[in-house]
């Protein structure tokens, strides 16, 4: 991406409140909007250079095999070809992983998942790489793959993987194990394996430096220096001869965060000498990126007569398929999370992320916490009957509170506003009943015309949900940004992987607010400066956010204690006021480009959260920095003798802390949701003995503009003190709870006994 | 790679007897997506784009028959004044993709390509369309029911053109409705298309995406032709149109696959079926839309 600059933006934000400077808590315009609308951003799969050659991945067609032997000589062979490279070409680390080392950059004896890279091509097009590609002999041994968690854990097939098919058990226990509740519900439920089905696909081009002692990599990815860090131990290079630079990313939501044609692609490089562009289409796409772990959940909720939730039990099983990514880390969302965001004192949850030869599992937005809040929300609608109460009265007797103890151990001191959240979710209105003649392309079914009015049932649901922010366990998922002012413009830099979240507008309406400055100029996202951490886990406003607001911060001291200087001032006086630096106790007065003319002021700052610990054999301890909540309220439209859904209104107060781009929170929020909905009707990856049924959005059904309700939200601004910004991250509340309040919404309309999503027709029709 | 970009029907036939392996490309919104997903060239090419006389249509007034050519997009025939003549075909147009895809593919290709879960394909059984054939040495009718011969093959011969298609135009009710896990942009796990002959009396009823081909629950049709008076306005219970639905479902011989289930799809289609009779018995309050 080149440097940016966003002259001043006048518009009205979403809340009609009209800035004429774009700083913290106005729509400011994206520096990338405009261009992106008009078809004129580059994203990563646009670059490209002189002399370029395109590689390209040969991939197991098999879930489980041996390879007996791989012949490469008559791809070799073929006029245009450059190189063929295989497990044997990797000079370095054999394998990367995010968590553990355990994926190999090419499988060499053994291939755990259809679709794992076996070899890769340089040639001088695409369609001489693909002959390539066909013309490389594999012989391979097929063995029984391991599609089935529980034999996983059962230990009941032979191990895939030399470091076991267990990828991590946790539990969580605490309280009083014997105790029973006056009322008992329990169900086991499932969650199917959602793709992040982010519209710009894998891509990257590596350029080779001209001794080939070292490489740089053009890539849309969520984190370069965990990239960085990856690629440089398989290449054997030291990090500073692998310099990455973020190409145009088009969504990510955790399909990113692992390493996928990076390698590949800076090994082909370093062995031609020449630049190599690797570019996935959708179909590879769904081979190259990990997905949302599929899951089976068992959960017993004990409680009071009157509804007290006082013990809840769980059995997590995620299948993290044939290697480890996130999985450890997401099994511990899981597991932390199962009491939902709800006071409960005893809990006694047992979780597994087991390893399979089904596709490699990781991050997607929510985390195992989307797996954890369907059920624990399924359980609650179910205790709300046995008790004989309203499912909102039984969340909000059950509300938790800043200052209770999580089934960690862990005591709750973020804001946690659960009560508020339920409240202005109810108080917003509900949809107007269908009229006598409704549109029939707003009915379930949609176009093809399948219901009229008589046919439909209107059905209620509700979720909450609580979502941990930033990274857990320990980790110091720190960020850094530097700040530049000279003139009345700032420069700022920073390592953040913008993937369409809008941190580059968030960055300069920061600088804005903290300096005075109307131009904000935004140096290429790159390892050139240290590293932001992952633009995950709802993160980058309060890390990266901290981190600039950090080195603006600073910068504004320096041009504080400069003009004070000069004007024998204690620079204490000295504030920012609009574009001007202003003594607050005199009459000094004059403006931020005058203040900084023929002056450099330079500052780099790293925010740091506060300090996790790991959890110990029983799941206790201090393992998150903090926690959003939000509730969501469902309303659907049920074709019961089809089966088929149309979700009308989605309504949602969410804990954000504060709003900082009313426009930007509200695409967050509605875009969260419509990824939820797809998971509740229709988003599902199938899978049959390990090999993929559904790899195209041909079969892999997103939801349209047809199928996305109306949203209503309530925003609810309660300044989260340890936050930098007072704002806490919003990216992945809005599409955790939402998943089983259309589910309960489904339920209230067709009395079904729904516990699998997606929710397919059959299952309402027969279920 | 030859490519031919023809401009007269006999440009085009005269271009297959030449290259008989060519590829004929109207809309090509799947003769693209079968090029990426086979991964293969693309061949010789003979491109219907410009050739006028595919988009043309007309009603013989005499016969009451509609003439479409193949070419016709389905952007036209979801529009007046089509829609109004063939108002079934016209709410399967809608079902059909994007409008992107609407603007571009082609009964001629849906035709062509003969999937079961085409979406014109239902309605031309119902309307026991002709299909009109031509290669360099004339031309040739046939029946849709002769021409779909199973998943994805037909009965035209590889020198051959789709000109267009016919029907008898009908008076009475007519409808199409489709299956889809989303409500709109997808490809259907079950049709039905219904056609109500209200002057001469019969009532046709055709399935998609239910077997190889498209199916024509014949059995269920005569069933109801003993049991209701179909000339003029028909008066069906709900217990008779579910007892038809039923009927017409035992017709079809659905699959498993990972779209759905044959349970569903028959489920699916004794639900259409059923529904779509109930519309016809009650045209004013449940009448076409399209659109
Ligand atoms: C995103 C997307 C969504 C789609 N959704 C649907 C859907 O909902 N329902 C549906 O039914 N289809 C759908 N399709 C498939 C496709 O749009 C239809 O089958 C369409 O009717 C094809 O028409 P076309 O003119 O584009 O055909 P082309 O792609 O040009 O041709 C298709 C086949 O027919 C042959 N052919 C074309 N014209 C003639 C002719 N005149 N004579 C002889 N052979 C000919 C071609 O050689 C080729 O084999 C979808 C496709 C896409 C890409």
């Amino acid at each position: 991406m080149t440097p940016s600059s966003s002259p001043t933006s006048t518009r009205s934000d979403v809340n009609g409140v009209v800035s004429s400077r774009g700083v913290l808590g106005v729509s400011a315009l994206r520096p990338d909007g405009i261009p992106k609308v008009q078809g004129r951003f580059a994203f990563s799969s646009d670059a490209w250079a002189d002399n370029m050659l395109w590689g390209a991945t040969l991939r197991s067609p098999h879930p489980h095999a041996k390879i007996r032997s791989i012949d490469v000589s008559r791809a070799l062979a073929i006029n245009g070809v450059s190189a063929v490279i295989t497990a044997d070409d990797v000079p370095g680390q054999l394998t990367y992983g995010l968590i553990t080392s355990d994926q190999p950059v090419f499988a060499r004896d053994v291939v755990r998942y259809a679709g794992e890279p076996v070899a890769a091509v340089a040639a001088d097009h695409p369609e001489t790489a693909r002959r390539a590609l066909d013309a490389i002999r594999v012989e391979y041994e097929v063995l029984a793959p391991l599609v089935d968690a529980e034999a996983a854990i059962a230990g009941s097939h032979p191990t895939i993987h030399p470091d076991g098919n267990v990828i991590r058990r946790q539990r969580v226990v605490r309280g009083d194990q014997t105790f029973i509740g006056d009322v008992v519900v329990e169900g086991t439920y499932e969650i199917g394996m959602q793709d992040q089905a982010f519209l710009g696909l894998e891509a990257a081009l590596a350029l080779p430096d001209d001794d080939n002692g070292g490489v740089e990599l053009f890539v849309a990815t969520q984190w370069l220096h965990e990239d960085q860090k990856q690629i440089a131990a398989c290449l054997n290079l030291p990090l500073d001869k692998v310099r990455l630079t973020l190409g145009g990313v088009g969504g990510a939501f955790g399909g990113r965060e692992d390493i996928s044609l990076q390698v590949h692609c800076c090994l082909l490089a370093l062995k031609t000498g020449r630049p190599i562009k690797m570019q996935y289409g959708r179909e590879e796409s769904f081979f190259g990126h990990i997905h949302r772990h599929p899951a089976r959940i068992f959960m017993r909720h004990h409680a009071d007569r009157d509804g007290t939730l006082r013990r809840v039990e769980a059995r997590v099983v995620l299948d993290g398929g044939a290697y480890a990514s996130t999985s450890s880390a997401v099994l511990i969302n899981a597991v932390t999370h199962m009491q939902g965001p709800y006071k409960c004192d005893i809990a006694t949850v047992d979780g597994y992320a087991v390893r399979s030869n089904n596709p490699p599992c990781g991050a997607m937005r929510g985390f195992g916490v989307v797996q954890a809040c369907f059920a624990h929300e399924s359980q609650m609608d179910k205790l709300a009957v046995a008790c004989g109460m309203d499912p909102v009265d039984i969340r909000l007797k059950n509300a938790m509170r800043t200052g209770d103890k999580l089934i960690t151990g862990q005591t709750m001191d973020s804001v946690a506003p659960v009560e508020r959240c339920i409240r202005e979710t109810a108080a917003l209105p509900l949809p107007p009943l269908l009229p006598e003649e409704p549109d029939v392309l707003q009915l379930p079914g949609g176009s093809g015309l399948t219901a009229r009015r008589s046919n439909v049932k209107r059905g209620v649901g509700w979720g909450v949900s609580i979502k941990n922010l930033m990274y857990s366990e320990g980790f110091d998922d720190y960020a850094t940004a530097r700040c530049r002012l000279s003139n009345g413009i700032v420069t700022l830099q920073f390592a953040t992987a913008e993937v369409g979240q809008g941190f580059v507008v968030l960055a300069q309406q920061i600088a804005r607010s903290v300096l005075g400055v109307d131009t904000v100029l935004l140096e290429p996202i790159s390892t050139a400066i240290g590293s932001a951490g992952s633009t995950s886990a709802s993160r980058q406003t309060w890390m990266s956010g901290g981190a600039v607001d950090g080195a603006c911060r600073v910068v504004r001291e320096r041009l504080f204690e400069h003009v004070a200087q000069r004007h024998g001032l204690d620079p204490l006086r000295l504030v920012i006021e609009g574009t001007d630096v202003v003594d607050s106790m005199g009459s000094l007065r004059f403006s931020v480009a005058e203040a900084s003319r023929d002056l450099v002021f330079d500052e780099t700052f790293e925010h740091h959260h506060r300090a996790t610990e790991e959890l110990d054999e029983n799941g206790q301890g201090n393992c998150h920095v903090a926690f959003a909540f939000v509730a969501h309220r469902a309303v659907v439209d049920v074709d019961v003798d089809l089966g088929l859904v149309k979700v009308v209104q989605v309504a949602t107060a969410q804990d954000v802390g504060r709003v900082l781009n009313p426009l930007a929170a509200l695409g967050q929020v509605e875009g969260g949701i419509a990824q939820g909905l797809g998971l509740a009707v229709m988003e599902e990856i199938v899978l049959v003995d390990g090999k993929m049924r559904n790899p195209s959005f041909t079969d892999y059904l997103l939801p349209t503009a047809l199928d996305a309700p109306d949203v209503l939200v309530s925003m609810i601004e309660e300044p989260e003190p340890q936050a930098p910004l007072g704002a806490k991250g919003i990216g992945e509340p809005p599409c955790i709870s939402v998943t089983p309040a259309i589910v309960a919404a489904i339920r209230d309309a067709t009395g079904k006994d729904l516990s699998r999503v997606p929710v397919r027709p059959q299952d309402i029709v027969f279920g | 790679m030859t490519v031919v970009n023809a401009t007269s029907i006999d440009e085009v036939v005269d271009a297959l007897r030449r290259l008989p392996q060519a590829r004929l490309l109207q809309g090509g919104t799947d003769v693209m997506v079968e090029i990426n997903l086979n991964r293969a060239g693309a061949g010789d090419v003979i491109a219907l784009r410009q050739v006028s006389e595919l988009r043309r249509w007309y009603v013989d007034e005499e016969s009451r028959t509609l003439h479409l050519g193949a070419g016709v997009p389905y952007a036209e025939l979801e529009r007046s004044p089509l829609c109004n003549l063939l108002p079934a075909l016209a709410e399967a147009a809608r079902t059909v993709g994007s409008p992107q895809i609407r603007a571009a593919g082609s009964l001629g290709g849906n035709l062509g390509t003969c999937s079961p879960a085409g979406d014109g394909l239902p309605v031309l059984s119902a309307y026991d369309a002709m299909v009109h054939l031509r290669n360099a040495d004339g031309s040739r009718q046939m029946s849709i029911h002769d021409f779909m011969v199973g998943v994805k093959r037909n009965a035209s011969a590889a020198d051959e053109l789709i000109t267009g298609i016919s029907m008898q135009l009908t008076r009475g009710f007519q409808g199409y409705a489709k299956v889809g896990t989303r409500n709109a942009m997808v490809i259907s796990v079950a049709s039905a298309c219904l056609v109500h002959d209200s002057e001469r009396g019969s009532i046709r009823v055709a399935f998609g995406a239910v077997a190889p081909t498209i199916v024509r629950a014949r059995n269920a049709e005569a069933w109801l032709a003993e049991n209701v008076e179909l000339v003029g306005a028909i008066d069906v219970s709900g217990r008779l149109a579910r007892e038809f639905g039923e009927r017409a479902a035992t017709e079809c011989t659905p699959i498993d696959d990972h779209r759905s289930t044959a349970a569903y799809r028959r489920h699916a289609v004794s639900v259409l079926a059923e529904r779509l009779l109930l519309r016809a018995a009650t045209p004013n309050t449940t009448g076409n839309r399209a659109s």
